[in-house]
């Protein structure tokens, strides 16, 4: 099947994502929000899956801390996937969970050859675990940190290289780092293994209200910046279709204005295709 | 120690380090390592504290709805902060997040004045728990009906997986809290300042909640606690001697308050608690 766009699912949105007739619409989730013993919300993810495919995106396995993922967590994210059957299951290059206290953030860290080791273990053992390979998606960045052994795009293709994980590209990521760190968006992503992608984010993001726009926030409460649409051209004019995530987390808006943004996702998508035929 | 091992530790004390910045008053004079504090320093890590923040008090301000509604968005996300200062959620699942605010904030010193508050938290607690608890089917009303008096008496109704209750003596608990978590056409008439009781639970797709007295939440509890029917009701009795035991019984049943039904072969040595 051709790859298609997706949306990020809120519970405000449950029913016109149950009825939405739109081809191809799949739906991502944060599995945190579903690792309960029953109620409504599971029985409407269930719902939702007997119509549309279902991708979780997850938060809080803390690949990136210097501990072992959480074993009651994965053991509970593991019953999930068994009975949502997603079709990926996704993560960051970040931690979150540390001494038993979770930051609700994705945290950055020190991209060394230790922090390798230990991010290829705890992805093996993920992967182990669900009996499935996960992708990995690169983080938004705010500050600088002394002592990177690697570059980011290495890092990812190393991990990838001896775990077998795939990788998940946040376009807006890329661009909000590029800005908040100095580099150029356009090459990191010229410079992205499109082989490894599996999939791609989209996202708007907003000017920290305290320092204004030098700062940009990934703040998923606006939508697509059209700087992010560009790069997202770009990128699938280079790596053809990937499946597609418009996600938005915050500040709602109505069901129908996420279903048109991720139209223009869509249309990216056929795009190579026609100019194929 | 080997430079090996000191290599390997890196990755953790850089961990230690970003954590305790995350959460320091002031950075500056926390004393952090320099590669942290240097990190600190930086305008971009303002993103990093205000982000676990606000997931901390958004999480807390969606379990407690009722709470906010009462305090207003200010002063509950003021003491939601000082909350998550000192109690980060122990794991993702943010539904879980904040199990002890009720006794939290009846020790929160601005709270004083507001003595209702940990109570109302508390109801708010058990709508969360009703919500997501294992679904099951609850016990029809036609199954206790249709048992001899002599079953009866032995019969041991096992509360709903997702039944919470409480009995508060001294203040309305139940009517603040059913106030401020539907406010929608909730009646705004003046409060008689009583003792009450709640039962809520999800016995399908939707929680509800029903109000109880004295001898329905200590019938309850002697349930929960796998004691026959005949011992409810004396437990009930206890508590309020006039305590209408059919009218209690038909309440619960209504509310689908029970998960499971099974009749002892024989009257049990009861023990009293």
């Amino acid at each position: 099947m051709a790859p298609s766009a997706g949306l990020g699912l809120k519970p405000q949105h449950f029913e016109e994502a149950l009825a939405s007739p739109a081809d191809g619409l799949w739906f991502e989730v944060h599995p945190e929000n579903y690792l309960v013993e029953g109620g409504p919300r599971l029985a409407w993810l269930e719902a939702i899956r007997a119509r549309h495919p279902v991708a979780l995106h997850g938060v809080a396995l803390s690949l990136a801390g210097a501990a072992r993922p959480d074993a009651g967590h994965l053991r509970r994210l593991g019953a999930l996937v068994d009975r949502i059957q997603p079709a990926l299951v996704s993560e960051h290059l970040a931690w979150s969970t540390w001494r038993g206290a979770y930051h609700p953030d994705l945290l950055p860290f020190p991209r060394t050859d230790e922090a390798l080791a230990r991010i290829a273990d705890n992805v093996g053992r993920v992967q182990d675990a669900l009996r499935r390979p996960i992708a990995i998606e690169n983080p938004s960045h705010y500050v600088v940190i002394d002592g990177h052994e690697w570059d980011e795009i290495a890092f990812l293709e190393a991990l990838a290289r001896r775990t077998g994980c795939r990788l998940l590209l946040d376009v807006n990521n890329v661009f909000v780092s590029a800005r908040n760190l100095g580099f150029s968006a356009k090459a990191y992503l010229d410079g992205f293994p499109g082989a490894l992608v599996e999939e791609v984010h989209l996202a708007g993001h907003s000017a920290d209200p305290a320092l204004g726009p030098a700062l940009l926030v990934d703040s998923h409460d606006a939508p697509v910046d059209p700087a992010v649409w560009t790069l997202y051209e770009r990128l699938v004019a280079r790596i053809g279709p990937r499946p597609t995530l418009i996600e938005r987390d915050d500040n709602l808006p109505a069901f129908d204005a996420l279903l048109a943004e991720r139209e223009r996702a869509q249309s990216v998508l056929r795009a190579p295709l026609r100019e194929a035929a | 120690m080997t430079r090996a091992a000191i290599a390997a530790r890196r990755l953790e004390r850089f961990q230690d380090e970003f954590a305790r910045a995350l959460l320091a008053e002031d950075a500056a004079a926390a004393g952090l390592a320099p590669e942290i504090a240097r990190l600190a320093a930086q305008p971009g890590f303002a993103v990093y504290r205000n982000t676990v923040m606000k997931g901390c008090v958004d999480a807390l301000q969606a379990n407690y709805p009722s709470v906010a509604r009462l305090v207003g968005d200010e002063w509950f996300r003021a003491a939601a902060a000082f909350y998550a200062r000192a109690n980060l959620p122990r794991h993702a699942t943010l539904a879980d997040y904040g199990v002890d605010f009720a006794a939290f904030l009846a020790a929160f010193a601005p709270a004083a004045e507001l003595p209702y508050l940990p109570g109302v938290a508390s109801l708010d607690r058990f709508w969360t728990e009703a919500h997501a608890a294992r679904d099951e089917t609850p016990v029809d009303a036609k199954a206790v009906a249709c048992l001899s008096p002599g079953e009866l008496a032995r019969a041991v109704l096992r509360p709903h997986a997702s039944a919470r209750w409480a009995w508060f003596e001294a203040q309305p608990i139940a009517t603040i809290w059913r106030r401020n978590r539907y406010p929608e056409g909730a009646d705004d008439g003046e409060i008689e300042w009583r003792g009450e009781g709640v039962l809520i639970v999800r016995p399908r797709a939707a929680v509800e909640h029903v109000e109880l007295d004295a001898a329905a939440c200590a019938f309850l509890d002697a349930c929960a606690a796998g004691r026959t029917l005949a011992a409810a009701a004396a437990a009930a009795l206890a508590v309020r001697a006039n305590a209408d035991l059919a009218g209690l019984m038909k309440r619960l049943l209504d509310a689908e308050a029970f998960g499971s039904l099974s009749v002892l072969e024989q009257e049990p040595q009861e023990q009293l608690p």
